[in-house]
């Protein structure tokens, strides 16, 4: 007999949390029909494609190769990216140059986005700062495999 | 000739007001669901880019519904198989025409009741009608031919016996304070006033009654709080093997029950279309002043008020079956049998006490 009363009581909070959302929500949203701005809204979605969340200052997205002073890529082509990467998905071809200082450049650069977890490593793992993931862009989806391979030219 | 026209016209648009409700419900719940959960909800379904809080949703999701596959499993018993939605839709559709919407209107000298058909035994036509949409459930899980869907059937088929028993049980106590079975003449025994203030609805003579009846006709909506019949996420329920419009008329029977509870709810308990301290004339009111009102006004009040009331019990409905999870089935056993039929009949006898000794 106790605990009949328990479980009523339960059931009555139970419907006292939905019914307060509901309340409290429907007078958010009526609110903003009338055009009333307030600090809450009835509703924490984010209406995807037409809003979007900022992100995080060190979000890692897409990557980046910078580009030396006279535009040619920074990388060196010394495959440290490619090492570390535990998804094998940057293919390096390196090239010879005839600048003395950077002796090194590549001629073949692809991140296989297909496999890429976006862990960051070869980030860290650059000498050169050649290679960065903060384009921001992060609505990658391709139609087949190949859109998603991309090759240097893209990354620059 | 003319009796039977405006009888036929009457039931198409109680029919009609049911099922644009249904409709309607199912957006209700998206809504009321999401509003709860502190989301958005449907609102993308567009037509010409004119999106109109997604209430276009219904109408795409029959679009849906239309065009998918009927695929009907090659081990099912065929004839059985369609037949299971439609026994029941049937049953549950057809208890709409019982219910009384509003008084009498009149119009050209002739007095229409705002009711389909004014059966003499509405009460026990409807528990009957409610009873027989079990075949549908028991046919499409026998007719399926699989074994989790005979499964579902038969914790549908107990679960809803069990609780009709509740069901009719809670229901004697108010034929007893109401003496009839018609619908119209217990909505007109509410009219009038309890200890000079109260409107005498059924709720007020009858809270145990109350609870009772709103808990066992939630079992027979079989909704998620005694949603073991079909259990779409886990245990899988009796119209497994149904896909596209048979799948879409059981969902769309669910809702009607909910109509249908809803509409038997405020029939019963609730004053149908009685507003409270409103007269033929007007509105008369306990503390003495009175207002007079046209009849026409009247009448839109109180269809108005019965609207209200069961948009209420609708919208109480969604709330719990958005609230509560779901009983295991021996807890729903032992609520029905051990809880609610007790309970229901000590309302019987607690009632029959009072009558006497009144």
């Amino acid at each position: 007999m106790k605990d009949t009363w328990i479980v009523i009581k339960e059931i009555l909070k139970g419907a006292a949390v939905t019914g307060r959302h509901f309340l409290a929500n429907m007078a958010f949203h009526t609110l903003a029909v009338f055009g009333l701005k307030t600090r809450r809204k009835g509703a924490v979605t984010i209406q995807y494609p037409e809003e979007t969340k900022p992100l995080a200052p060190r979000h890692k997205s897409l990557h980046r190769l910078l580009r030396r002073e006279n535009g040619q890529p920074r990388c060196v082509a010394c495959m440290m990216c490619a090492t570390v990467c535990p998804s094998e998905c940057i293919f390096i071809e390196a090239a010879e140059t005839d600048d003395p200082e950077v002796q090194k450049v590549p001629a073949k650069f692809v991140i296989d986005l297909n496999r890429c977890c976006f862990c960051g490593f070869c980030v860290e793992a650059c000498p050169v700062d050649a290679i960065r993931m903060d384009t921001g862009e992060i609505r990658l989806a391709s139609t087949d495999r190949a859109g998603l391979e991309y090759p240097l030219e893209k990354l620059l | 000739m003319t009796g039977m026209f405006i009888v036929l016209v009457k039931i198409v648009l109680a029919l009609t007001w049911t099922m644009v409700l249904a409709l309607l419900l199912t957006w209700v719940e998206r809504k009321e669901s999401a509003v709860i959960q502190d989301r958005i909800g449907a609102n993308r379904a567009s037509v010409f880019g004119f999106r109109a809080m997604g209430l276009f949703q219904p109408f795409a999701d029959a679009i849906k519904m239309i065009f998918k596959e009927d695929f009907v499993p090659s081990f099912s018993e065929r004839g059985l198989h369609a037949l299971a939605p439609f026994l029941s839709f049937f049953f549950v559709a057809v208890t709409v025409v019982t219910i009384p919407y509003g008084d009498a209107i009149r119009l050209g000298g002739r007095r229409i009741t705002l009711q389909a058909v004014d059966v003499p035994a509405a009460l026990l036509f409807v528990l009957a009608m409610l009873g027989l949409g079990i075949y549908g459930i028991l046919v499409g899980g026998w007719a399926s031919n699989s074994r989790y869907a005979l499964l579902g059937s038969m914790r549908g088929a107990a679960q809803l016996i069990s609780y009709e028993v509740a069901l009719g049980l809670s229901l004697v106590g108010l034929v007893m304070v109401f003496p009839s079975l018609r619908l119209s003449e217990i909505v007109r025994f509410q009219g009038g006033l309890l200890l000079g203030f109260l409107p005498k609805w059924g709720v007020f003579l009858q809270p145990l009654g109350f609870a009772v009846f709103f808990l066992a006709a939630l079992a027979e909506t079989k909704r998620v709080p005694f949603d073991l019949p079909e259990g779409e996420s886990e245990i899988i329920g009796f119209y497994t093997e149904y896909s596209g419009l048979k799948w879409g008329l059981f969902m769309l029977t669910d809702f009607l029950e909910v109509i249908v509870v809803a509409c038997l709810a405020t029939t019963l308990f609730f004053g149908g279309w009685q507003v409270p301290w409103l007269e033929a004339g007007g509105f008369r009111f306990p503390w003495g002043g009175s207002w007079r009102l046209a009849p026409w006004l009247v009448t839109v009040l109180e269809v108005g008020a019965f609207n209200l009331k069961v948009f209420f019990f609708c919208w109480l409905q969604v709330l719990i079956r958005w609230t509560y999870p779901r009983l295991r089935y021996d807890q729903l056993m032992d609520f029905g049998w051990k809880f609610l039929v007790p309970l229901g009949a000590v309302n019987v006898l607690a009632t029959g006490l009072i009558l006497a000794l009144k």
